[in-house]
């Protein structure tokens, strides 16, 4: 990926884009194609898929069979560079000991972020997830509505590629026709679970996610993401051709180096560097937003991780996309005569109202799995069923002890052996031999995993704010984590393992372990799903949110939030899609303002 | 279908491009560049660890396993997963190198099998001398078997035995690890892909006969 050094960077920018993931990414892209000259920083190094991507690396051919390390928390192959719960130099800290009231913190550090690994899974929300507390009065509901967004997630669905079937579902939002890619085959995992589903009333369908199950249509995609500007529609045909298909092999985890899938290095910063309005300055670390006497952002001051000195970008406008949790961060730590509470706080809600999604897991072995006849099961490197939320019915009738909905991603175990045992222990214990062979034979591939993915509400326990002691390598506060989870989410766990449960034995299978019915018990830890969104809450009152509906910070008007931060609530459809809608959707604002000579 | 002709209908660039993906796969040293922190060998691989490359035990950290300890693990290695009709014994696709690169490991789960590995081996061969007069490597295969026999009965009263009866279990665990994932093993246990093809067709139909099951998605 080319870059420049901060010796190389212009004098003043139109737009500084902090960070290069999902958020980063789409902003560079719509505004540099529409001409805007934008700098970007991004904290990690500089990263070529095409070269570094190890593809058809074996589990054997890595340090213990690729298995997971405090250095690799996925994986040896896994696309985490510099990133995982911890990074190094850049501690966070809890505010409570006890487990249940922390928050993990997943990061990266490389160009393209989290998108470089991300699962791919890619849903709309729906009408009812702009407008939760419309429907049921918790929470808050987003100054915007479904109809605001839908255009600009059928464009983000266009340019990355989605696979995924239009199913009609309540609160599952249908693609326009011909926007979706074809959906894979069924895998034998997915195929029984929704056999099982059907018996016992939950709905399973083919998942949408990132993967081009065919190349894109270069000839005829850019003119409707881009009318009118042939510039535009030119390079991002160019872009679009250099991407594949999948060849339906390797794991999505790892990259793509073909491009068959979405990660911001293969698809947001490529066109985005040829329109030449581009400049990435890597191992970039953002501290704090500059400001102008003139109340407005003036630009960004960072760390150059190479010299370890403090750098400055002008422009005249500033986008944060750190990842949520990051930009708290910079704005807590911008703190200027004006804004002593940290930068754009003046509700005070800055780090308030983060959410994570509710996770919660059950595995059962299937007898009628063990033993099939080999056959290969790799496929999209990713999911292709799941199921939607499908109580939605229940849930306004009053009948259920959570408010709202999750959905069931669903786990085959016929995938490449290697590193940890293929078959969990207890069933070749006390084994050797060619029984423990045909043992591990037969049991390969026979269990299911099912996860529930749900949401969360916001609440008044869960937010973060700046350690008043520890700092980073080079000086610079840390975050401070609170955390609790509500009723909510506790009972949405146990009902998860009921249903769980149900559907592995719909399956004539049995659970693995003991099905964990307490909430408290079964539901993961704070973070540990890799959602985080909020606390920059996004509303129709200034008073009571840090962000109007254009992303736009209400008290600095040059200031805009491009990752999931400014989340008014996190519904169970995983949250990168509608961070790149909404980025997409700011980045219009930002450009029809600058037609004005707002920049 | 075969897959031969659904390739020769792929467009060039396509194919171009799976052979740059497969090529960058084996490529060695090439990219050697990227990696920015070499990880001093006690400290682990690092964050930032080349992944253009192909690793063997040793390569990143020094292996520990003297002599007696590789002779007693390729000899365990191989009653474990000898070799039969299902693929070739563990020993011919290196899971001893595996495992003594595993216990070299400065990581903490890898720390806490070489308490378990390095004794165990070492108790073994005194088993074995004890019963037989001979260290484990040189029993034959039915007197090895007898003390295997011994380490995987359930119940455990000795304390003894029940440190050398977990220590067996460490160690085969990591053997599986190992052996499953070569391509010998993938045979073993069945694992077929990792080979790019222009179309996914799903579970063949014998596969979805057997199960009773249905494609639900159509063409
Ligand atoms: C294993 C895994 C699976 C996931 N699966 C899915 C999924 O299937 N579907 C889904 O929707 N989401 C998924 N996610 C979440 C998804 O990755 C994130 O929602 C998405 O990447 C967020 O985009 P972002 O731009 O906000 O942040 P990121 O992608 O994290 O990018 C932020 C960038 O900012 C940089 N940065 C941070 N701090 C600074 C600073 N101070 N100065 C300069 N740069 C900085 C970082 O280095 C990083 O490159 C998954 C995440 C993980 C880890
Ligand atoms: S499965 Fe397909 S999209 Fe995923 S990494 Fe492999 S080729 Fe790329």
């Amino acid at each position: 990926m080319p870059t420049i050094s901060i010796s190389e960077a212009r004098e003043e920018y139109d737009v500084a884009i902090v960070g290069s993931g999902a958020g980063g990414g789409q902003m560079a892209y719509t505004l540099t194609l529409a001409g805007i000259k934008c700098v970007m920083l991004e904290a990690g190094r500089s990263y070529d898929p095409v070269k570094e991507t190890p593809m058809f690396q074996t589990k054997n051919q890595a340090p213990l069979g690729g298995s997971s390390t405090p250095d690799k928390d996925f994986g040896f192959w896994d696309a985490t560079i510099d990133g995982g719960w911890d990074v190094p130099n850049e501690p966070y800290t809890q505010a409570s000991d006890k487990k249940e009231e922390q928050f993990k913190w997943w990061r990266a550090r490389m160009m393209g972020g989290r998108t470089n690994h991300w699962g791919r899974i890619s849903l709309r929300n729906g009408p009812y997830d702009f407008k939760p507390k419309s429907r049921d009065g918790l929470g808050f509901d987003w100054p915007i509505s479904y109809r605001d967004v839908e255009d600009y997630y059928t464009k983000v669905e266009q340019l990355i590629g989605v696979y995924g079937s239009n199913e009609g579902m309540e609160n599952t939002p249908d693609s326009p026709a011909g926007v979706l890619q074809p959906p894979p085959k069924g895998r034998v995992g997915d195929l029984m679970t929704q056999k099982a589903g059907s018996k016992v009333g939950v709905p399973v369908v083919p998942i949408h996610r990132a993967v081009l199950t065919r190349p894109l249509d270069a000839d005829t995609i850019p003119a409707k993401l881009h009318p009118k500007n042939k510039k535009a529609q030119k390079i991002v045909a160019d872009s679009m051709r250099k991407r594949a298909a999948c060849f339906w092999a390797t794991d999505c985890g790892r990259g793509c180096s073909i491009g068959a899938n979405y990660q911001s290095t293969t698809v947001h910063l490529p066109p985005a560097l040829a329109t030449g309005n581009l400049d990435i300055i890597p191992n970039a670390h953002a501290r704090e937003v500059t400001m102008g006497e003139n109340g407005k952002a003036k630009g960004v001051l960072f760390i150059d991780k190479t010299t370890g000195k403090e750098e400055r970008v002008n422009a005249k406008a500033v986008v944060l996309a750190a990842s949520s949790g990051e930009t708290v961060r910079i704005l807590l730590n911008s703190k200027s005569k004006q804004f002593a509470d940290g930068l754009a706080n003046r509700s005070g809600l800055v780090g308030k109202y983060i959410m994570d999604t509710v996770g919660s897991n059950l595995r059962g072995q299937i007898p009628a799995l063990e033993n099939v006849s080999p056959h290969n099961d790799d496929g999209a490197g990713g999911s292709h069923f799941y199921s939607p939320w499908w109580l939605y019915g229940e849930q306004k009738a009053g009948k259920m002890d959570f408010a709202r909905g999750y959905h069931i991603e669903i786990g085959g175990t016929r995938k490449m052996p290697g590193g940890n045992s293929p078959v969990p222990g207890n069933y070749l214990k006390g084994l050797y031999g060619t029984k423990l062979k045909e043992e591990a034979r037969r049991y390969y591939g026979s269990f299911i995993g099912l996860a529930c993915r749900g949401e969360m509400i916001p609440n008044e326990n869960s937010y973060a704010d700046l350690d008043p002691e520890v700092k980073d390598k080079w000086g610079i506060p840390v975050m401070r984590w609170h955390w609790k989870w509500s009723d909510h989410e506790l009972n949405m766990a146990t009902h998860a393992q009921k249903t769980f449960t149900e559907m592995i034995e719909a399956m004539g299978g049995t659970v693995q372990g003991k099905p964990n019915m307490r909430g408290k018990d079964t539901i993961l830890q704070g973070g540990e799903i890799i959602h985080e969104v909020g606390g920059a809450l996004m509303g129709d009152d200034r008073e009571k949110s840090v962000c109007n509906e254009w992303n736009q910070t209400w008290d600095v008007d040059n200031l805009f939030l491009c990752d999931a931060s400014p989340f008014a609530s996190n519904a169970d459809k995983n949250p990168t899609l509608t961070i790149m809608a909404l980025a997409w959707r700011c980045a219009d604002h930002i450009i029809e303002e600058a037609g004005k000579g707002n920049l | 279908m075969d897959s031969e002709t659904n390739n020769s209908r792929l467009p060039r660039r396509t194919v171009l491009q799976w052979f740059a993906a497969a090529a960058a796969a084996g490529e060695a040293s090439a990219l050697q560049g990227f990696a920015q922190s070499a990880a001093p060998a006690t400290t682990g691989y690092g964050t930032d660890p080349n992944m253009a490359k192909i690793y063997n035990p040793g390569d990143v950290w020094p292996l520990t396993f003297s002599k007696a300890e590789k002779n007693a693990a390729v000899a365990l290695a191989d009653v474990i997963l000898p070799a039969d009709d299902l693929g070739p014994a563990a020993s011919t696709v290196r899971v001893p190198d595996y495992l003594d690169e595993w216990i070299s490991a400065p990581y903490p789960k890898q720390q806490k099998d070489r308490e378990a590995v390095l004794p165990g081996l070492k108790w073994i061969d005194e088993e074995s001398n004890s019963r037989f007069q001979k260290s484990f490597a040189d029993l034959s295969l039915t007197e090895q078997q007898t003390i295997c026999d011994d380490l995987c009965r359930e119940k455990q009263p000795d304390p003894e035995w029940r440190k050398a009866a977990a220590f067996f279990h460490s160690f085969s665990t990591i053997c599986i690890g190992a052996y499953f994932g070569t391509p010998e093993g993938w045979k073993a246990i069945g694992y077929v892909g990792n080979t790019p093809s222009g179309i996914f067709t799903g579970p063949p139909q014998e596969v979805l006969d057997e199960l009773g099951l249905e494609q639900t998605v159509k063409d």
